[in-house]
């Protein structure tokens, strides 16, 4: 008992300090910082919802891209001023119904997570009853039909031309936030009944079934609530870099997800925070490569692209030589951080204390 | 809409068909045999045509050296991608193997940004190929009928190796059942290998036969033609090549003539053909020629 | 009445006909075999009755109720269990996890509950996790029960795949080959544990099994089939001196 509550007491600190330091980036870090930081927490929220669906449920979609399409337009056209709209419009003006509209950004983007999720539950109703490289190149069908439509349907989404002048309301406090909610609601599912069927449904579909879990409506929960937070992702995505070109937006998304999430480890959303974090770091701070550097006398021409080729080729040993990933399905928790550290508490102590035996831990003292 | 509009759209269609066709048959043999649907299959199309272009610009080989070659070359990438990025997973459950044909597509896609360009280039299309052709009084450009026919030609060249030949034998054997075919003393790898080295030949031949139809190459340019072979392959039948074969024709057909009869729905095209896909996937999985696999329980 | 009938069910595979017109049924508390030569139609009964398969032709009733060629989920809920012949554990699960998932079944908190754990959910999860330990310790496993399923030794392992088809609490427990793989002393101690759980748990029992030794010592009746066809029923003197069960399983298998 007495674990649970130093857990959730710890867990409580973290997060109040959590929030002093976004406070104090908000207020101090020059924009280029805050953008990688609003970007983390973006792709932390795609790693996680690909991980309920691929490493917990065992369903390899590659839709992502299509959800986050549809909760970046819904949040863009919804949060754009009148004024912009006709701007962007020039070619054929927008559908009236949207033209006036101006919402604020949280309904903007909970709505745009409630569309994702509604065309996640169309999606994943019939494709979820297909199996493994089935239902990836399905969902892919259904993603690539989504980006048709965007392009296609310009009195909505203006087409082609895309989306700019989207107004900049994503700051950490958002990203942030709502990245710890995907993280929360996905650990409590998983931790749940409701996940350990899922994982049933993962490690033995056929099993599963015949013990009664429902493989559809099972399937279809995780899909659905994944797609969800997508869309929400997409949103933020969107009132962040303030422009949509449906032609490159989120092309390469799907294959970064799942990039991200296989090398932070299938089930492991400690492993998806950290690997999302880390990919948007390196991959700003490879950035430098792809224009020409010195080393020392030697002028070396920068290549544009290179960074994708590193992580496409990363990903690549990775999936071959060290399939678990950082975290494999390990996840952090506060006995796992005493237990490591009680060695070096001991000696700094320096009270004689011997270290702890390692706690046993069971399922009820590692919730938070 | 006039006689001679209809054929040469249809011709039009038959040709594309035969694109499809020619790259379907290589997904269609690598999954008959790994049960793998090689992700990056349409990105060794591209390869293909950048080899072949290569040739002829920076070599200054002749198109009928540069063009045979580039499929020769593709061929020995496509043996180099199994060994390293797919032998290495058989054993795992597959799903991995998918994640890794994902990857190396991911791979060869950057690997083609960073070393050929962004930037379109414009593929030279050889004059024979480039004249044109008066057939039942409609205009065609030569470079249509000879498509098809070399997309013929290499299926039945094909279909002789398969059918007539020991290792076209082993072929056959492996996607029946791999397990057992081993155990007779055929060397699967050996096998394996040729036929990704020939799906990967075959895919080239269709690289660069799209890039004298449609004369722009750039390094994203086999993702779509690799998507809607692989629609081919399913619509035919995943595994049967001549399903694949059948599948690219009438694909190909399908999308012109929905672009000829519906002129407003062109920027549809792609949609039309996922939807075909998802329909197969969900009602038909075993497409136009295939059996159906049920799971041993 | 009858809890478990099979009425000319037939199962063909294209041209091959694995189950043939098979009818038979199972009185509440029953203990009754299933055996034949390998290929002879067991496990693809086991798979009709809980709904893999569905039957070309025929009938399939429990309790009452038609469950021919219903989801095998919705035949669980209805009092189904069953085992696999190559035992089908979830490894990304602990012992106690795998048994828990049999319990989900009966949960009826909505996925919310779950999520904000409020008190329906806690409360259900908590009697769950009390009824598996206890369902674990009845088969001393409990000490096991946050090892990898499995990491645990192949006896256990099936006792395992029992203890989480009786935490869907059955009524009726389909077993296929539960002695498949193991040694002598294991296959004794099944042998007491299976009419045990027969009469702890209110069961009645569907049993495959190769070993005659096991299926001779333990089940009242037995049905031999060959061919998808039934060949012989009765207790075991009478299968053991059957002709046309000798005959079938000619090369195969010992007695007693």
């Amino acid at each position: 008992m007495m674990k649970i509550t130093r857990n959730r007491i710890l867990t409580l600190i973290t997060l109040v300090v959590f929030a002093g330091f976004l406070a104090y980036s908000q207020a101090t870090f020059n924009p280029y910082i805050l953008r990688i930081m609003n970007l983390c927490a973006i792709f932390t929220i795609f790693a996680v919802t690909f991980n309920l669906v691929y490493g917990y449920t065992g369903q390899f979609s590659l839709g992502h891209a299509g959800f986050a399409a549809v909760g970046a337009y819904t949040a863009a056209l919804l949060t754009m001023t009148p004024v912009q709209k006709e701007l962007n419009f020039f070619l054929e003006p927008i559908v009236p119904v949207l033209a006036n509209v101006q919402w604020p950004f949280l309904p903007a983007m909970l709505l745009g997570g409630v569309l994702a999720a509604v065309v996640g539950f169309l999606i994943g109703w019939p494709a979820l009853r297909l199996r493994g490289d089935y239902l990836a190149i399905a969902t892919l069908g259904f993603g690539e039909i989504i980006r048709v439509l965007f392009v296609n349907m310009q009195r909505v989404t203006n087409g082609s031309l895309g989306l700019k002048g989207i107004p900049e309301y994503t700051n950490v406090y958002w990203s942030w936030g709502l990245a710890l909610v995907t993280i929360f609601v996905t650990k409590r599912l998983v931790d749940s009944s409701y996940g350990r069927a899922l994982k049933a449904i993962r490690d033995d579909e056929v099993a599963a079934e015949a013990l009664g879990v429902k493989l559809s409506y099972h399937k279809i929960l995780a899909f659905t609530l994944s797609s969800f937070f997508v869309g929400i992702a997409g949103a933020l995505l969107a009132n962040l870099i303030s422009t949509i070109d449906p032609k490159v937006f989120l092309f390469f998304l799907t294959y970064q997800v799942v990039g991200i999430t296989v090398m932070g480890g299938m089930s492991s959303l400690t492993g998806s925070t950290v690997s999302a974090c880390l990919y948007t770091v390196f991959l700003e701070a490879l950035r430098p490569v792809e224009s020409p550097f010195s080393i020392g006398p030697l002028r070396v021409p920068g290549v544009p692209g290179m960074r994708m080729v590193i992580f496409s080729a990363l990903l690549l040993l990775v999936i071959l030589f060290y399939r678990r990933g950082l975290f494999g399905q390990a996840e952090f928790s506060w006995d796992w951080f005493f237990e490591k550290t009680s060695a070096l508490r001991a000696r700094l102590g320096r009270t004689g204390k011997t270290a702890p035996a390692p706690s046993i831990e069971s399922e009820e003292e590692e919730r938070p | 809409m006039t006689l001679s509009l209809f054929f040469q759209h249809l011709a039009n269609g038959i040709s594309l068909g035969s694109l499809y066709a020619l790259i379907a048959i290589g997904y269609t043999m690598v999954y008959g045999i790994l049960r793998l649907i090689n992700f990056a299959h349409g990105d060794i199309v591209m390869l293909g045509s950048y080899i072949a272009f290569y040739g002829v610009v920076m070599f200054f080989l002749p198109w009928w050296v540069s063009f045979p070659l580039a499929i020769l070359l593709t061929g020995v990438v496509g043996i180099i991608i199994e060994r390293t990025a797919y032998k290495p997973l058989r054993e795992v459950p597959r799903i991995n193997l998918f994640t890794s044909a994902v990857a190396v597509s991911f791979l060869l896609e950057n690997l083609g940004l960073v070393i050929f360009g962004a930037r379109p280039k414009g593929f030279h299309r050889p004059p024979v190929m480039d004249t044109v052709l008066y057939i039942g009084g409609a205009a065609v450009v030569s470079y249509t009928p000879i498509i098809i026919l070399t997309a013929l030609v290499l299926f039945g060249g094909l279909m002789f190796v398969v059918h007539r030949t020991k290792v076209g034998m082993a072929m056959r054997a492996l996607s029946k059942d791999i397990e057992t075919t081993g155990l007779m003393g055929v060397n699967t790898d050996q096998v394996i290998t040729f036929s990704f080295a020939l799906g990967s030949a075959l895919a080239a031949a269709g690289g660069i036969l799209w890039a004298i139809k449609f004369p722009q190459i750039q390094p994203l340019m086999g993702v779509m033609p690799g998507l809607k072979a692989f629609i081919a392959a399913v619509l035919g039948g995943i595994g049967d090549i001549t399903g694949a074969l059948i599948g690219g024709f009438l694909l190909g057909i399908a999308e012109i003539m929905l672009v000829a009869f519906m002129p407003n729905l062109a920027g549809y095209r792609d949609a039309f053909a996922y939807s075909i896909l998802i329909l197969l996937l969900l009602f038909r999985p075993t497409g136009i020629m295939g059996e159906m696999e049920p799971e041993k329980v | 009445m009858s809890l478990l009938r099979l009425d000319g069910v037939t199962k063909c595979f294209g041209g091959l006909t694995a189950v043939n017109n098979f009818s038979t049924e199972l009185a509440p508390g029953e203990l009754c075999a299933l055996i034949g030569p390998n290929g002879s139609g067991k496990t693809t009964i086991f798979n009709l009755i809980t709904g893999i398969y569905t039957p070309t032709a025929g009938r399939i009733t429990f309790n009452g109720t038609d469950i021919t060629g219903k989801r095998p989920d919705i035949i669980a809920s209805l009092g189904v269990a069953r085992t696999f012949q190559n035992i089908r554990l979830f490894n990304g699960l602990d012992v106690l996890g795998n048994v828990l998932v049999g319990h989900h079944l009966r949960l009826r908190s909505d996925p919310f509950s779950a999520i904000l754990r409020a008190p329906n959910y806690a409360r259900e999860e908590k009697e769950m996790r009390q009824e598996a330990m206890e369902l674990l310790g009845a088969l001393s496993l409990d000490h096991l029960a946050h090892e990898d399923a499995t990491s645990l030794p192949y006896g256990q392992q099936r006792k395992l795949e029992i203890a989480r088809a009786l935490a869907t609490r059955p009524r009726l427990l389909l077993l296929d080959e539960p002695a498949a793989g193991m040694n002598p002393g294991e296959s004794e101690e099944l042998m007491r544990f299976i009419p045990h759980i027969l009469d702890a748990f209110d069961l009645t029992i569907f049993l495959i099994e190769h070993q005659m030794r096991v299926v001779m010592g333990i089940c009242p009746r037995i049905i031999a089939i060959d061919h998808g066809e039934t060949i012989a029923e009765g207790p075991p003197e009478a299968i053991q001196n059957n002709p046309r069960v000798i005959e079938a399983y000619l090369g195969v298998g010992e007695y007693a």
